[in-house]
């Protein structure tokens, strides 16, 4: 677990629009290490996302803008690379699964077909050396009867078949670092339980790290060795599973479990967090969750809390904990 | 007359597929069971809640209820009358009694028109309130029942956030003084902290005005806090229905099990999600006889490719339709 692959130090994302400026992620300071599940949770428009597409290099340049800090990838800094030092890096090293796989695979070409691009350009196969290893691949995701389907589209395949294919996509160059963005937001429970399971196989079969998106707190809880929570560009919340579940320090991390019904207990009211995420356009001075804050105090609308550990392991990003 | 606020029986909706002429000759027609015979009742003031997968058939069902669709056969009991068999005259009346929230505020909501303009057009549709003050009044009056400031009645709906979005949507269901709201999965498109803000008005709403709910949702946490008695669908048939506790606690039939097992609770001490039935969700295009989940059921018998099994009593009034259990 030492052996830190990606560490992320200061990121701060900003995009240049019309409306304004909108700063998508900001001082965002996280570590990966070898064979770890991370897990980044926050709710819609948190920055999860841009987070972890910045370190593919896919945030659009302009309107984006990687403002400051390092993305260390294996040592190196990811923002130095040049465009086919990059190219290079996509898919063998680091592969990305997203969450609406109809829109991520084209519509236009046999699923067979696309994977099988991938591998003859990133590894240099021959036309039937890849066609083999697509198949093979197929199989080994769970595609029944994988040399039929091969040549299929992919509006033939149902939701959790699709996203099978964009795992077998993933992983086909033999990536170490996989980044797995609401792979599963888009299906029905039975069907999420089954591509969890998938993944969490693939990634101890292969060694793999794993960074997941996810709304889902219940997702998480199952999924990942450690957690991270993001509230409005910020990393407000850090620490291994068992330790952010049972004793989540943030307000936020609290608010959210709170808001969840659970299956096992029944409450009349839930207690929800109140107010709603600050416009992002127009963010609050000082804290960003102070406006929703039931403990906030007056420095909460002044200085940004930096995040600090508060035990082992456990960072929190809060003027409450210091 | 049936004791029930709201009674549904023998529901039915087939969608027929390539009906064109040439396809009937050559006799190639297909028929998508979207409802196959479901029944079931609701009790005033309390809430049903109604879970299954995507295309399972739910808001078919909703739709059906409200009569935004006509159904292929069965009949829907509201106090005891039959909707199907009023005359268009009588239906304005009857939908005053029932109203829809959407899924999606972002849709359901005219993004041209103020809320002042989308709160009242009900009270003008069927006559609640006359002159600009006095729909002025009603709609500043719905606006504070859903927690939205009064500020807020001549902005258009961009100017709000998912959550808000969702109480305008709540407010129009409110305006006409409905007994029985459909939720169409009201609050699958929120956060989860804002869900639970929604949750809770939902709640509130019903212990003020005693209004009775069919609550349609796919996520079974959200359903097992909001509902009295619980019914779970799969492709187009009810596979189980009972009191909320009876199916969380001893859930019998095996698609049920296996949607409680599927679910991620936010515990790491919980087991982890799994699922107990093998292969894909069945279609409900020309279905085979016999039970929707024979061939991806553990329990499966001879006799379940044959004869789908009817809902019946297990006591307590829990109905399960599976032969094996």
């Amino acid at each position: 677990m030492a052996d830190p692959v990606l560490q992320l130090e200061d990121l701060t994302v900003r995009f240049h629009l019309k409306r304004g400026q909108l700063t998508a992620v900001e001082g965002v300071t996280l570590t990966v290490h070898r064979s770890e599940t991370f897990g980044l949770v926050g709710e819609s428009g948190s920055g999860k996302t841009v987070t972890a597409r910045s370190v593919m290099r896919l945030i659009p340049i302009p309107p984006g803008e990687i403002v400051r800090g390092r993305i260390l990838f294996e040592g190196e800094n990811v923002l130095h690379k040049t465009d086919s030092q990059m190219r290079q890096l996509r898919g063998q090293k680091i592969a990305m699964v997203f969450q609406e796989p109809m829109s991520a695979l084209n519509p236009v070409f046999t699923v067979g077909s696309q994977i099988a691009d991938a591998l003859r350009t990133k590894l240099g196969m021959s036309k039937k050396e890849a066609k083999a290893r697509v198949i093979e691949l197929l199989s080994l995701v769970g595609i029944p009867s994988p040399a039929s389907r091969y040549d299929n589209y992919v509006h033939e395949f149902s939701g959790g078949m699709r996203q099978r294919v964009m795992l077998a996509m993933a992983l086909c160059c033999d990536p170490t670092f996989l980044i797995a963005d609401e792979p599963t937001t888009a299906l029905d429970v039975t069907i999420q339980a089954t591509i969890l399971e998938l993944i969490r196989s693939m990634i101890e079969r292969f060694h793999m790290s794993l960074i997941f998106i996810t709304h889902n707190l219940g997702v998480v809880a199952h999924t990942c060795d450690t957690i991270g929570v993001m509230y409005a560009s910020h990393l407000v919340e850090l620490g291994t599973k068992n330790e952010l579940f049972a004793h989540p320090l943030h307000p936020y991390t609290v608010g959210l479990l709170n808001s969840i019904p659970r299956l096992d207990t029944r409450t009349k009211y839930l207690t929800p967090i109140t107010g709603s995420v600050c416009n992002m356009l127009e963010p609050p001075q000082g804290c960003k969750f102070h406006p929703r804050c039931a403990h906030a105090m007056d420095i909460c609308t002044q200085a940004i809390p930096p995040l600090r550990e508060v035990a082992p392991g456990h960072f929190v990003a809060c003027h409450l904990h210091t | 007359m049936s004791d029930y606020f709201l009674e549904v029986q023998h529901l039915t909706k087939y969608f027929p597929l390539n009906n064109d002429v040439i396809s009937r000759l050559t006799g190639k027609t297909h028929t998508l069971k979207a409802v196959d015979d479901i029944s079931f009742f609701i009790q005033q003031g309390e809430t049903l809640g109604l879970v299954g997968e995507s295309g399972c058939g739910k808001s078919t069902t909703a739709r059906l209820v409200t009569r935004l669709i006509e159904p292929t056969s069965g009949a829907i009991l509201l106090k005891g009358e039959d909707l199907l068999a009023l005359p268009s005259s009588r239906m304005l009346e009857m939908r005053k009694t029932v109203q829809l929230v959407f899924q999606d505020p972002y849709s359901s909501l005219n993004p041209r028109k103020t809320v002042m303009q989308i709160l009242s057009r009900p009270l003008e549709v069927h006559h609640l309130a006359h002159g600009w003050a006095a729909k002025r009044r009603h709609v500043l009056h719905l606006l504070r029942l859903v927690g939205l400031g009064v500020e807020h009645a001549d902005r258009y709906p961009h100017e709000f956030s998912g959550g808000q979005r969702q109480r305008l949507a709540i407010a129009r269901a409110l305006a006409v003084n409905p007994q029985l709201i459909i939720g169409d999965e009201p609050v699958s498109a929120l956060d989860v902290s804002i869900q639970a803000q929604i949750l809770n008005l939902f709640r509130e709403l019903q212990e003020e005005f005693d209004l009775t709910y069919l609550f349609i949702a796919h996520d079974l946490s959200v359903i097992r806090h909001i509902s009295d008695r619980v019914a779970v669908m799969y492709v187009g048939k009810i596979v189980e229905t009972g009191a909320v506790e009876e199916i969380f606690t001893h859930p019998l039939h095996p698609y049920t099990h296996a949607l409680l097992a599927a679910v991620p609770e936010a515990d790491p001490g919980k087991p982890p999600p799994r699922l107990t039935l093998h292969g894909e969700l069945a279609t409900p295009v020309d279905p085979p006889p016999g039970c929707c989940l024979y061939g991806r059921c553990p329990l499966a018998t001879e006799i379940c490719s044959q004869v789908a099994p009817p809902l019946s009593d297990r006591g307590g009034k829990h109905y399960v339709a599976c032969h094996n259990v």
